[in-house]
């Protein structure tokens, strides 16, 4: 393969029941390809947490999910208002959701922890009132 | 290894089938193509909902089943009648009225799946106990739940209950039964048939299991048999009473009837094949509340709700109300010794995930999506289904399997004849 197969979504912030949406397109496409379900398990939980995320604190965003022979990489792409502490928002438990999100059960603190223990590896780029960048990637 | 074919029940009458879009569209599997002018079901997909017959407006899709007069009338035959054919009658004040008129159809005995079903109970409520099970538990009873599951949901086979559903312990109970009481039938001689609301426990029959057959010998059509009955209850009193089920047991007949059963406010019930799609998707992710039990039901409604019934869904579950009423909580307990789900009623064949995949080869079939996602990208996104695949994603797969052209698309093909006239228009003025 020279090009990876790439998966792109936009992921609508406006609508909050939509959330979870690209993560089960990706699970489908994923399903077709023979992909082990473990892995597709991993890479659904960490798009999920990703998605809601991006829905919760930037007004949604972008996904774009590349499969290529030996990993699958994530990249989800926002331009909220950026993550101020990364270390602080890597601790489990941690959350800035507000209290009407956490009524719906979301907000735990939960997401990037998961992000970062379902994947192989994870790197965040991000700048406040510019955005987040966070790629992600699944070896297979 | 390769796994035998699955054998369905669901199928089409070609000289009915008008080639229109509604099963195509409704199919939650997509398992339906139009070619040539009639629907083809793809067997690797359908998982026997039956969703296309409910939808067709043309009858033109049917269900298979054993008729009543195929039944050898040589044999001892036992009816196994499901709590759903008790919903279907006016005025029914009393479950026997049905059961005598089974015998006087020439069945020899009866045995009521309800009464199985009240044995699955008590056991699921003991299998819930153990700590170390995959939770939510989900039920086993209805085959296109458990079907669905293993073409896709990888990580909740380990979650249905392996426990055999309640028709297929009724057979084996029925056969104890009648064995007991006439010790001189052989099991050859004894036949056992089971009366279904929908093509999927037909299907479940007919697939049997890895290494045996399934303990029901004949599937006849819940409908068919409601007008035979029809022609021979008498509504009066027997002097011997047949049934032996309690409020459970019928309360399986309705969606919520199987998980309320449980004493346990943490389950879900959850029925309509699309409602239940969404809900494993939720589970799968991870995104679900805490809880024990997860009933699942294909048809609206439950059993109902099959579309081997006479009764709407919703007026069935009324009058399955007011039969319960009078009833005792349940009829069936297994003995208080026997704590988890015993041998001869565990199901032997584990669920094995079996996704239905693009290509063996994984870098074959990244290939074949990628130009998938290019095919489909070009396409009006419209999934009108005038091409015969019921959505464009869809038709972009087929194309490139080589069971659809291109030119299918008549938005794509409109295109290309409006660009063609253009053309021509074009070099027709630069002659002039």
């Amino acid at each position: 393969m020279s090009t990876p197969l790439v998966f792109h979504y936009v992921v609508d912030g406006e609508n909050f029941t939509s959330a979870g949406e690209a993560s089960v397109q990706v699970k489908k496409n994923l399903r077709v390809l023979g992909i082990s379900p473990e892995i597709i398990r991993r890479v659904s939980i960490a798009m999920y947490e990703g998605e809601i995320n991006m829905v919760i604190h930037a007004g949604g965003g972008e996904a774009d999910v590349s499969v290529e022979p030996d990993g699958i990489t994530i990249v989800l792409t926002d331009h909220g208002p950026g993550i101020a502490d990364v270390n602080l928002a890597m601790q489990e438990g941690f959350s800035t959701a507000p209290d009407n999100i956490r009524a719906l059960g979301f907000g735990a603190g939960m997401g990037l922890p998961n992000m970062k223990r379902y994947t192989d590896e994870m790197k965040i780029d991000t700048e406040l009132g510019k955005g987040t960048k966070i790629t992600m990637k699944v070896n297979i | 290894m390769i796994m035998p074919e699955y054998k369905h029940s669901v199928s089409l009458d070609i000289d009915k089938c008008k080639g229109c879009t509604i099963c195509l569209k409704h199919c939650p599997t997509e398992a339906i193509r139009i070619r040539d002018g009639r629907a083809q079901i793809d067997s690797r997909r359908c998982i026997d909902c039956g969703e296309c017959i409910r939808r067709c407006h043309h009858k033109a899709k049917k269900a298979i089943y054993d008729k009543f007069s195929s039944i050898p009338k040589d044999k001892f035959l036992i009816a196994l009648p499901p709590p759903t054919l008790y919903g279907q009658f006016e005025n029914l004040d009393d479950i026997d009225y049905i059961l005598q008129g089974l015998l006087d159809l020439g069945f020899n005995y009866v045995y009521e799946v309800a009464r199985a079903a009240e044995l699955v109970t008590e056991y699921t409520r003991r299998y819930l106990q153990q700590k170390d099970i995959p939770r939510p538990v989900i039920s086993s009873a209805c085959p296109v739940i458990t079907r669905l599951i293993t073409l896709r949901f990888p990580y909740l086979c380990d979650n249905v209950i392996p426990i055999l559903p309640p028709i297929e312990i009724a057979a084996m109970l029925a056969r104890d039964e009648a064995k007991a009481l006439h010790p001189e039938l052989k099991d050859e001689d004894i036949c056992t048939v089971f009366i279904s609301p929908c093509p999927a426990k037909v299907s479940y029959v007919k697939n049997g299991f890895k290494s045996s057959k399934s303990n029901i010998d004949y599937v006849v059509s819940l409908s068919d048999i409601y007008f035979k009955l029809l022609d021979v209850m008498k509504m009066q009193k027997v002097d011997v009473p047949v049934s032996r089920v309690g409020m459970v047991g019928v309360g399986w007949a309705s969606s919520g009837g199987e998980g309320s059963a449980l004493l346990n406010d943490r389950y879900l019930a959850a029925d309509g094949i699309e409602n239940v799609i969404e809900v494993l998707d939720q589970i799968e992710n991870g995104d679900f509340p805490c809880l024990e039990f997860i009933e699942l039901n294909a048809c609206n409604g439950g059993c109902v709700g099959g579309v081997m019934t006479v009764e709407n869904p919703y007026i069935a579950k009324v009058k399955l109300q007011s039969i319960r009423r009078y009833l005792p909580v349940t009829q069936n307990r297994p003995p208080k010794d026997d704590t988890a789900i015993p041998e001869k009623f565990s199901s032997s064949d584990a669920l094995t995930y079996s996704p239905l995949t693009l290509s063996n080869d994984m870098a074959k079939a990244m290939s074949l999506m990628a130009e998938i996602e290019k095919i489909s990208s070009e396409l009006p996104g419209l999934d009108c289904g005038s091409c015969g695949s019921p959505t464009c994603k869809a038709f972009a797969q087929d194309v490139v399997n080589g069971e659809a052209q291109y030119g299918d698309c008549i938005v794509k093909m409109r295109e290309i004849i409006e660009a063609m006239n253009k053309k021509e228009g074009d070099g027709k003025s630069g002659d002039n």
